[in-house]
């Protein structure tokens, strides 16, 4: 069943912070096989002008996508995630994320279109930190395939 | 901040060093634990067979992180990234084997813009196949 399109525009509550440490920002960097000591040693981040060590710019899905859980297990909305792929994934950084920060996220449904029965879901994920600053935009296209045919 | 790679030093065309990423079911392991994404698709081959792909497949995320770095390890700078973007448009599929698949990236600028920026379009492919498509990135550059 197609998905309902007056939840076009819903905004949901800011998560709660997460506290970005060091150690999780290595574990992620070790994971990619990054080497680059600006994600593991605060002194070569600091040559960089950073305070503390950066993390990989893919590292924020993680908290954007833990957020967009508000939306996909919103049981008005009626997604099935056991049919959703990912189909798009972009971020607009103000800055890097790095070790300390405190960041929450506000998660909105920008789109819902309905094409050869799959339905399409854009949520849009605003990063602010503890300062409410802007860090970081993560756009997330989730596809739930059409259900097969009984 | 402090990209190595000038401005002046680039343009539209200028090819980036391409590199292969190996991935294999550690890799995926590791990731999962890393990233928090513990879909079984991506570790459990009887149920991703279950669900219809051919085999564990790589999580899209992964490949996203792998790609990038073909522009971070150009710039010196991971932070000089303003904006990033991809579609994932086949899985990378991973037997279970020592060898596992092969991520293969190049890139290129494709348009230079205002405030020291570019534009630079990646391409990434494994075992032939186009695995992320409109996959582009905007970085500042010194």
């Amino acid at each position: 069943m197609a998905l309902d399109q007056s939840f076009v525009g819903r905004t949901y509550p800011p998560t709660a912070p997460y506290e970005v440490g060091r150690e999780k920002i290595r574990e992620f960097a070790e994971a990619v096989g990054e080497t680059n000591p600006v994600f593991t040693d605060p002194e070569a981040a600091k040559a960089y002008g950073y305070s503390d060590v950066i993390a990989p710019p893919t590292f924020v899905f993680s908290i954007t996508f833990r957020a967009a859980g508000q939306v996909i297990e919103d049981p008005q909305l009626g997604l099935d995630y056991s049919r959703v792929v990912h189909g798009d994934q972009k971020f607009a950084y103000r800055r890097p994320v790095r070790a300390g920060d405190r960041l929450t996220v506000t998660s909105t449904i920008e789109a819902i279109k309905s094409l050869a029965g799959n339905d399409i879901l854009d949520i849009r994920g605003e990063v602010h930190d503890e300062a409410g600053e802007h860090v970081v935009t993560a756009w997330t296209k989730l596809v739930a395939r059409a259900a097969e045919e009984a | 901040m402090t990209a190595k790679i000038g401005y002046d030093d680039v343009e539209v065309g200028t090819e980036l060093p391409a590199r292969t990423f190996p991935v294999t079911r550690a890799t995926l392991v590791r990731y999962a634990g890393a990233s928090g994404d513990f879909n079984p698709i991506h570790w459990n081959e009887k149920f991703a067979k279950e669900v219809g792909l051919p085999d564990v497949i790589a999580h899209g995320m992964f490949t996203m992180a792998e790609a990038i770095r073909v522009i971070t390890d150009w710039l010196g700078d991971p932070g000089a990234v303003v904006e990033y973007g991809v579609r994932f448009t086949k899985p990378v599929v991973v037997p279970n084997d020592d060898q596992g698949a092969l991520i293969e990236v190049s890139g290129k600028v494709a348009a230079k813009l205002d405030d020291n920026t570019v534009r630079v379009d990646l391409t990434a492919t494994s075992g032939g196949q186009k695995v992320l498509g409109m996959s582009r990135a905007v970085v500042r550059l010194a």
